[in-house]
């Protein structure tokens, strides 16, 4: 079913261990017609090939326009500063269309809404071809093939029927397969999926997680996971980056992030998760106010106002991410006791 | 305060609803009848939160909207306080009732219309109903926006553009409140929002609850969330009610093989609990309601199914008390068919 389709992406790395995508003190500013939007403010990430990266983060706090950086999908409005280096290959001041190029066969994107990703008056069948030739030099029919191919791979059901249906004919689950389809179409080495199955219901979750995990797998592609949902990090990353307002905030492997979390917006979110272990009606902890405004940021911690172990020290300096812990990372200068460890406290 | 009314009788009493639409045949599209909702009976209670769980396309939403007679159902009795809402011939007793019961939906921004202000939105019903003057108007909305934690002298004036998700969600709720409800139907209100504003909006949801002695049909796909608010909880499948059941018991002990489906398929914050399966029979697109199975409608995706699922339409017994049951194999014994409806008055009495 697959013949055609080589895990050939390891291969292409050359050494397994460096990492596929390395972000560096990222920066993003739009311009808008009162003050510059600081939407990401110095931000660093790695992904390396086989391993799934959740970037978590409540709405706005920068996980669509990082990942859209590295795309180079943003506005033109978009200022974008740092280091984004695919492979070894910087990409932060390529043209747009060696951007293309470059991106095209590397990286692959989910969005969050298939309705508006996908053309509704193309067949589905036309614009998997489509984007196939753009990236593959076959030709109409080659490329046919391999579509219904890519369609069977996502477990799309009756995949040649579809092939010649229009998008509003698919259910929302089966659009976020195409949708992957297309994403896998040039066999790229990194996957991007933003909240690419929030809008789904728990078993259509799940298979389309179950599948991206089996096609990363199977091609040793590096996957990030854009959410707001800790659940789905915690069951299906390798690694969690915390982001708020514009900044990582807290990294460290799946595990070691939820067994001892540091930073206190992390615990917040964590917190604040509906879980099937608590009894109803059962008030959710969670923390009041909204996140900052990214025109006028004040110079301390950018969580401050919300949070509940502030102190004096924390309007004044601005506390930077770093590795407390072996392989844990947090920006706080007054994180969480560990309570794992006896009497810790610095309270 | 809000109880359904002095028999006894629960707030809001659901009978034997059905909804079809005919959709004709276009550009390769199948035409047929779409049968979303068959067969459907529940009840809410007054001062509790009936949870609605299930897969995109269920009927969920159609549900709803039968409910609220927008548009009324195609068969059914919908008794609301008394009054069956679906025979209601007197305009009177539908207005009445219409004011009891409200709705919240799940597209924050598109439920409100961007050129009015938060207050004029808060406003409309009380206008529409003519209800007070203006000064009492105007204070009643200043008192429901209190209610749902929005400063009337910070949002009062703003447009739902100038508001997060969040936020717009409770002007939405604060709408619902004016005309003091006893019953409000959200369909999957909190969806949209990311988990700090869903967790604020749902704790608003419990505040309203015991404060006012408000009830929910609260429909939402997450299962989690839905346990969160509800004391009961009904999982409906392809247009059918599965299960119904206390939410603790239901979720730790589920009778019907879809239920346990639904749960297997939850991602948990806890990494050590095993990541989700979903079970292989699941895998794959529910069958179109164009041309629902016979028998037991879930059959073609049930581990368990038998040839009497394809045969026969499972009947809904009492499994235990106020937990009912649509199964011919359930995963836990129960008792010898006895007829029951869903939430009814089966093993209760
Ligand atoms: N006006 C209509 N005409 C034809 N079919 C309809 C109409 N409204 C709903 N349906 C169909 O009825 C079924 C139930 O839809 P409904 O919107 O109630 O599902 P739901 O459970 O609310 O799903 P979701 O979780 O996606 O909101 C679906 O198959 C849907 O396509
Ligand atoms: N084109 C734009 N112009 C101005 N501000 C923007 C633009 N796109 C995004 N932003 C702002 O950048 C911040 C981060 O947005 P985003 O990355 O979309 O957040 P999320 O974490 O929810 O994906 C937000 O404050 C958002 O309003
Ligand atoms: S640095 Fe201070 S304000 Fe910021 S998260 Fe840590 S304790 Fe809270
Ligand atoms: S009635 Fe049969 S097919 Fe339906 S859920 Fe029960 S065992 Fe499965
Ligand atoms: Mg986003
Ligand atoms: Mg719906």
């Amino acid at each position: 079913m697959t013949t055609q389709i080589q895990p050939d992406a390891a291969a292409r790395t050359g050494d397994p261990d460096a990492p596929l995508l390395t972000i560096e003190n990222l920066e993003v500013t739009f311009r808008t017609r009162d003050a510059p939007v600081h939407a990401v403010r110095g931000v660093d990430l790695t992904v390396y090939a086989g391993q799934t990266l959740a970037v978590i983060g409540e709405s706005g706090s920068g996980k669509t326009v990082t990942s859209r950086a590295v795309m180079g999908l943003l506005p033109r409005t978009a200022s974008v500063r740092g280091s984004i280096r695919l492979g070894d290959r910087q990409m932060v001041g390529l043209g747009e269309k060696e951007l293309r190029k470059c991106l095209g066969r590397e990286v692959g994107m989910i969005f969050q809404d298939p309705a508006r990703s996908l053309n509704p008056t193309m067949r589905i069948g036309s614009q998997l071809t489509e984007a196939i030739r753009v990236h593959l030099p076959l030709d109409r029919r080659q490329a046919r093939e391999r579509a219904v191919e890519l369609l069977a791979m996502v477990r799309l059901p009756a995949p040649a029927r579809r092939f010649h249906e229009y998008p509003h004919q698919l259910s929302g689950g089966m659009r976020q397969r195409v949708m992957i389809a297309i994403a896998l179409a040039c066999q790229p080495r990194l996957l991007i999926a933003d909240e690419a199955t929030t809008a789904l219901d728990v078993t259509t979750q799940a298979q389309i997680m179950d599948l991206l995990l089996d096609l990363q797998q199977r091609f040793a592609m590096g996957l990030v996971l854009i959410s707001h949902d800790m659940g789905l990090a915690a069951s299906y990353a390798d690694q969690v980056a915390v982001m708020y307002a514009g900044r990582v905030v807290e990294r460290a492997p799946t595990r070691e992030m939820i067994a001892h979390v540091r930073m206190p917006y992390t615990r917040a979110l964590l917190d604040a998760t509906p879980r099937l272990e608590r009894p109803p009606h059962a008030p959710l902890p969670v923390i009041s106010g909204r996140p900052p405004d990214l025109r006028a940021l004040d110079p301390g911690c950018a969580f401050a106002p919300r949070c509940s172990r502030v102190r004096e020290r924390c309007r004044q300096e601005r506390p930077e991410l770093a590795e407390h812990q072996p392989r844990h990372e947090w920006a706080c200068f007054f994180p969480c006791a560990d309570d794992t460890i006896p009497g810790e406290d610095e309270r | 305060m809000t109880t359904g009314n002095g028999t006894g009788r629960p707030l809001l009493e659901v009978r034997n609803l059905v909804q079809e639409f005919v959709v004709r045949a276009h550009g390769g599209v199948r035409g047929g009848v779409v049968h979303a909702v068959s067969d459907v009976s529940f009840e809410v209670r007054a001062g509790e939160t009936l949870g609605v769980v299930g897969e995109t396309g269920s009927g969920k939403s159609t549900m709803v909207r039968s409910v609220l007679q927008a548009p009324p159902p195609k068969s059914g009795e919908v008794w609301f306080q008394g009054v069956d809402l679906a025979t209601a011939r007197r305009r009177r007793d539908l207005v009445a009732a219409r004011r009891q019961m409200q709705a919240v939906f799940q597209d924050p921004y598109g439920s409100l219309d961007p050129k009015w202000t938060v207050f004029s939105i808060v406003e409309e019903p009380l206008a529409a109903y003519r209800t007070g003057d203006r000064r009492q108007r105007r204070a009643r909305v200043e008192e429901v926006l209190d209610l749902v934690g929005l400063d009337p002298s910070v949002f009062g004036d703003r447009k739902p553009g100038q508001l997060s998700g969040g936020q717009c969600q409770r002007v939405a709720i604060a709408r619902a409140l004016t005309l003091a409800p006893a019953l409000i139907v959200c369909d999957e209100a909190v969806s949209s929002l990311d988990v700090l504003s869903q967790a604020q909006v749902l704790n608003l949801f419990e505040r309203l609850r015991t404060e006012l002695g408000l009830s929910y049909l609260f429909i939402a796909h997450d299962l989690a969330l839905v346990k969160q608010v509800s004391d009961r909880v009904a999982v409906m499948y392809l247009g059918t009610l599965c299960e119904v059941g206390p939410a603790e018991e239901l979720y730790r002990n589920p009778l019907h093989p879809y239920t346990k489906a639904l749960l297997d398929s939850i991602p948990s914050p806890d990494p050590e609990r095993p990541r989700p399966r979903v079970p292989d029979e699941l895998a794959g697109e529910p069958p179109s309601p164009l041309d629902p199975p016979s028998g037991c409608r879930f059959r073609t995706r049930c581990p368990r199914a038998a040839d009497i699922c394809a045969a026969e339409a499972p009947p809904v017994r009492a499994a235990r008390p106020d937990h009912t049951v649509a199964c011919h194999f359930p995963l836990s014994p129960v008792a010898p068919v006895s007829p029951a409806r869903h939430g009814g008055d089966g093993a209760a009495d």
